[in-house]
C-alpha cells in the first residue's frame, strides 16, 4: 500500500485497536492531524496541555491495562510532554508516544521548535526512535508497541520529521516484528522456583511483599489464591494498592515511609520475604543495612536489572510474576502446610492492635483521613481513585478501602505533582460506568487546572476533591519535623476560589467545611455528569503517620510527633 | 566498595542511536568511562564496543544488566581472563636519534611508520600497562604529538 507517512501513523494506530489518542497539535505534527481530522476509527482528546496528554493517556492505560498513545508537536510540545513520559517510565506504564519533528533538512539547524528529541526522552522511555524514512514507519509503531506492553512495560517515543510524514512510501503492518536483540524472559526457571518453594516450607515467618509488577502482569487474582491457599500473610507497596481485598485477612497493610506500624514491623520480623513484582525502592526499604535484617529473600521480577540491585536476593527470579505464579502453584498445594504460620498471625495481629492506622478527631475542622475514609464509604468499589502527589496521596494510599487491582491509579516514582486529574480523565475515559475521584491538595491541583475545559468538552465527570490546608502539605510536615518549623515557600493562603474557577470552565464546585456538606457534595456531584471540584478545608497541621524518617530504619517508626 | 578496572565489550546492533544509549547510562550516572572502542564486526549487522571504566562489583553488575536491557544490545561480556591491547602513535622530531627511537619502539612490539620532513611517527600496539610504560620512555626524545586509542580485548 503506497500512502503517506501521516497515513501510515492512523493505519497503525487502527491496526492496534487504539481506541483513543489523548494530544495536541502543532506545526510539525500538521499532516497527521489532517488525517486524525479525515478519520473515524479512533477518538482524539485534545486536553489542554501536553503534559496532560501523556497523563491522561497513563490513567488510561492503568485503568484499562491497555497502551495508551499520546501525540505532541515538536519543541515545547515535545518538552512539555517530557514530564509525563519520565512518569510513565519510572511507573513502568506502556505508552507509545508520538511527536512531530522539523523536517530533516533543517534537523540541526536551532529551527523554529527545534530540539533533539530522542537526546531528551533516551533515559526516559524504555526505547525512542528517530524516523528518517517513511518505508520504515511501519516497523518502527509496530516494535513501539510491541515494545510497550512486552517484558517491563514502559513508554516507547516516536520522533517523525514533517517531511517525513508527507513521504510517500510502502506500508506493510502485517510483517512480523522481528528483534533478535529483545527477548524478555516470561517463563521463570524451575529449578529456582523449586527452590524457593523449599524455602517457603522450611519459612516460619514468610511475608509476601507485593508491588506493582503484579497489577501490570494482571496476577492479583492468582496472589490472591496463591496467598489463601498458603495462607501467607501479605503487605503491599504503594503501587500494589488493590491487589488484595482491603478486608482480606491476610493483608497487613502498606509498608514503607508511611507504611502501618504492623507492615513494617512485619518486615522486619520476616524470615523470608517473597517479593512479587516489587523493585525495593527506598521508600519501601528505608535504611538498607537494617532492612528485613533477619530474612531470606525470594525475588520475582521481570526485569533482572531490578533483582539483587539493592536488596540482594538468594532466591532470583527472572519472569511474568503471572507465569511464575502459575508454576508455583502446584508445589505449594503439595508442599507447603498452611497451617504452619500460625504463630505468625498471632504476632502480626499483635501488631496491628498495638498501632493501627488511625488518626484522631480533634476541633471543628475535617480531618483529612476522615474525607478518604467518607469517599470510601459511599463509593467504595464503584470509584476508581487517581491522586496528585503529597500527603491527601500518602493518606488515600493508607485509607481508601481499595477492593481490586487497576482501581489506585497514582504517580508513585517520578512523584509527580499535577498527575491525578488528567490521568483520572484517562481512568474516565477507560471505565465510563465507575465514577473517577481525583483526591488532591490544594497545591496540586493547580499545575494541571486547564483540564477543566477538557473534562467538560469531552464530558468526563472526574470528581476532585480538594484535601485544602492552604499548605504544600508534605513539604510543610518535613519543615516542621526537620527544620525547626521554617515553613519557607510552603504557606499556599493566597488561593483562587475554586467553586468560582470549577464554574467559569462550566463545571459544578463545592465548597465545604462540614462532614454533612461533604456528604451532601459527593452525592451531589456523583449524580450530575459534570465535572467537579470540592474544596474541602481540613485541618491545617496534620501530619502523614506513622513515618520512617530519611534513612531511617523501617522498625523505627515515629507514631505519633508533638509539636515543640 | 573498592574500585577496580574493569574492561566490557558490547556487541551491539549497528545503528545512529546505540553509542549514546550506552555512554548515557554511565553519564547518567556519574560514572567515568576510561576508554571507549567501536568498530563493526565484519560480515554483520553488529559492531562490538569495548569499554574500560572502573568501579564496584555492584556498580558493574548494574551497569551489565542496564546494558542487557538497551533494546539494540546484543551481548554483555565482563572479561576476567582476557588478551588486552592498546596501540598509541607519536610524533617525534627528526633530529632524534632514529636508531634509538626504533629500538624502543620495537621492545614496545612498534616501529617507524612514517618518516616526513621534519617529523617522524612512532607507533606501537602491546598491553594498556606496556603502552604506558612507553608513552613515559618516549618522552626523552621531546614527542610533539600523542595519540593513544583505547583498548581492544578478547576472552581467552
Amino acid at each position: 500500500m503506497q500512502i503517506s507517512g501521516a497515513q501510515m501513523v492512523i493505519e497503525a494506530l487502527i491496526a492496534e485497536e487504539v481506541e483513543v489518542v489523548f494530544g495536541y497539535p502543532g506545526g510539525a505534527i500538521m499532516n497527521v492531524y489532517d488525517e486524525i481530522y479525515k478519520q473515524n476509527s479512533f477518538q482524539h482528546v485534545l486536553t489542554r496541555h501536553e503534559q496532560a496528554a501523556v497523563h491522561a493517556a497513563e490513567g488510561y492505560s492503568k485503568a484499562s491495562g491497555k497502551v495508551g498513545v499520546a501525540m505532541i508537536t515538536s519543541g515545547p510540545g515535545f518538552t512539555n510532554a517530557i514530564t509525563g513520559i519520565a512518569d510513565a517510565y519510572m511507573d513502568s506504564i506502556p505508552l507509545v508516544v508520538i511527536s512531530g519533528q522539523v523536517p530533516m533538512s533543517l534537523i540541526g539547524t536551532d529551527a523554529f521548535q527545534e530540539i533533539d528529541a530522542v537526546g531528551i526522552s533516551r533515559p526516559c522511555t524504555k526505547h525512542n526512535y528517530l524516523v528518517t524514512d517513511a518505508s520504515d514507519l511501519a516497523r518502527v509503531l509496530k516494535e513501539a508497541f510491541y515494545l510497550a506492553r512486552s517484558g517491563r512495560p514502559g513508554p516507547v517515543h516516536v520522533d517523525i520529521p514533517k517531511d517525513v510524514t508527507a513521504q510517500i512510501a510502502n506500508f506493510d503492518y502485517s510483517k512480523e516484528i522481528e528483534l533478535e536483540t529483545y527477548k524478555p524472559t516470561i517463563k521463570g526457571n524451575s529449578r529456582q522456583i523449586k527452590k524457593a518453594i523449599e524455602a517457603i516450607t522450611a519459612a516460619k515467618r514468610p511475608l509476601l511483599y507485593l508491588g506493582g509488577g503484579i497489577i501490570n502482569a494482571n496476577a492479583a487474582e492468582l496472589v490472591r489464591e496463591f496467598s489463601k491457599m498458603t495462607q501467607i500473610p501479605a503487605v503491599e507497596t504503594f503501587m500494589a494498592r488493590g491487589t488484595l481485598h482491603h478486608e482480606d485477612p491476610l493483608l497487613i497493610s502498606m509498608l514503607g515511609m508511611h507504611g502501618s506500624y504492623a507492615a513494617n514491623m512485619a518486615m522486619s520480623e520476616t524470615d523470608l520475604v517473597i517479593g512479587l513484582g516489587a523493585r525495593f525502592d527506598d521508600r519501601v526499604t528505608g535504611k538498607l543495612s537494617e532492612f528485613a535484617k533477619n530474612a531470606q529473600i525470594i525475588h520475582v521480577d521481570i526485569d533482572p536489572a531490578s533483582i539483587s540491585k539493592l536488596v540482594n536476593a538468594h532466591f532470583p527470579i527472572v519472569g511474568d510474576v503471572k507465569n511464575v505464579l502459575e508454576m508455583m502453584m502446584p508445589l505449594a498445594k503439595e508442599q507447603i502446610d498452611p497451617s504452619r504460620y500460625d504463630a505468625w498471625h498471632k504476632t502480626i495481629a499483635n501488631f496491628n492492635k498495638l498501632h493501627p492506622l488511625s488518626y484522631t478527631e480533634e476541633g471543628d475542622r475535617i480531618k483529612p483521613q476522615w474525607v478518604v475514609e467518607r469517599i470510601g464509604q459511599l463509593l467504595g468499589d464503584d470509584a476508581n481513585i487517581s491522586t496528585d502527589v503529597g500527603q491527601h496521596q500518602m493518606w488515600t494510599a493508607q485509607f481508601y478501602p481499595f477492593s481490586r487491582p487497576r482501581q489506585w491509579i497514582s504517580s508513585g516514582g517520578l512523584g509527580t505533582m499535577g498527575f491525578g486529574f488528567p490521568a483520572a480523565l484517562g481512568v474516565k475515559r477507560a471505565d465510563p460506568k465507575r465514577v473517577s475521584i481525583n483526591i488532591t491538595g490544594d497545591g496540586s491541583i493547580l499545575m494541571n487546572i486547564q483540564e477543566l475545559m477538557t473534562a467538560v468538552e469531552y464530558k468526563l465527570p472526574v470528581i476532585n476533591v480538594i484535601l485544602n490546608n492552604n499548605f504544600l502539605g508534605m513539604v510543610r510536615q518535613w519543615q516542621t519535623m526537620f527544620y525547626d518549623k521554617r515553613h519557607s515557600q510552603t504557606d499556599l493562603s493566597i488561593q483562587p476560589d475554586f467553586v468560582k474557577l470549577a464554574e467559569s470552565f462550566g463545571g459544578i464546585g463545592y465548597r465545604v467545611s462540614t462532614k454533612e456538606e461533604f456528604d451532601a457534595a459527593l452525592k451531589d456531584a456523583v449524580e450530575k455528569d459534570v465535572v467537579a471540584i470540592i474544596d474541602v478545608a481540613v485541618n491545617r497541621f496534620e501530619n502523614v503517620l506513622p513515618m520512617v524518617p530519611a534513612g531511617g530504619s523501617l522498625f523505627n517508626m515515629m507514631l505519633e510527633y508533638k509539636e515543640k | 566498595m573498592e574500585e577496580a578496572r574493569r574492561v566490557i565489550s558490547v556487541i551491539v546492533i549497528n545503528e545512529a542511536s546505540v553509542l549514546s544509549r550506552i555512554s548515557g547510562l554511565f553519564s547518567g550516572r556519574g560514572y567515568n568511562i576510561d576508554s571507549l572502542t567501536v568498530a563493526p564486526i565484519p560480515d554483520s549487522k553488529y559492531s562490538r564496543i569495548t569499554i574500560v571504566t572502573a568501579g564496584s562489583v555492584r556498580v558493574i553488575e548494574q551497569i551489565i544488566k542496564q546494558l542487557h536491557k538497551l533494546i539494540p544490545v546484543l551481548k554483555v561480556y565482563e572479561h576476567a581472563d582476557l588478551v588486552e591491547k592498546e596501540m598509541a602513535m607519536v610524533k617525534i622530531p627528526l633530529n632524534e636519534s632514529l636508531s634509538d627511537i626504533e629500538a624502543l619502539a620495537h621492545a614496545y612490539n612498534g616501529r617507524i611508520v612514517n618518516v616526513g620532513h621534519d617529523t617522524l611517527i612512532v607507533m606501537v600496539a602491546d598491553e594498556p600497562s606496556r603502552v604506558g610504560h612507553f608513552l613515559e620512555a618516549i618522552k626523552r626524545f621531546h614527542p610533539k604529538e600523542i595519540v593513544r586509542s583505547g583498548s581492544v580485548a578478547l576472552e581467552r
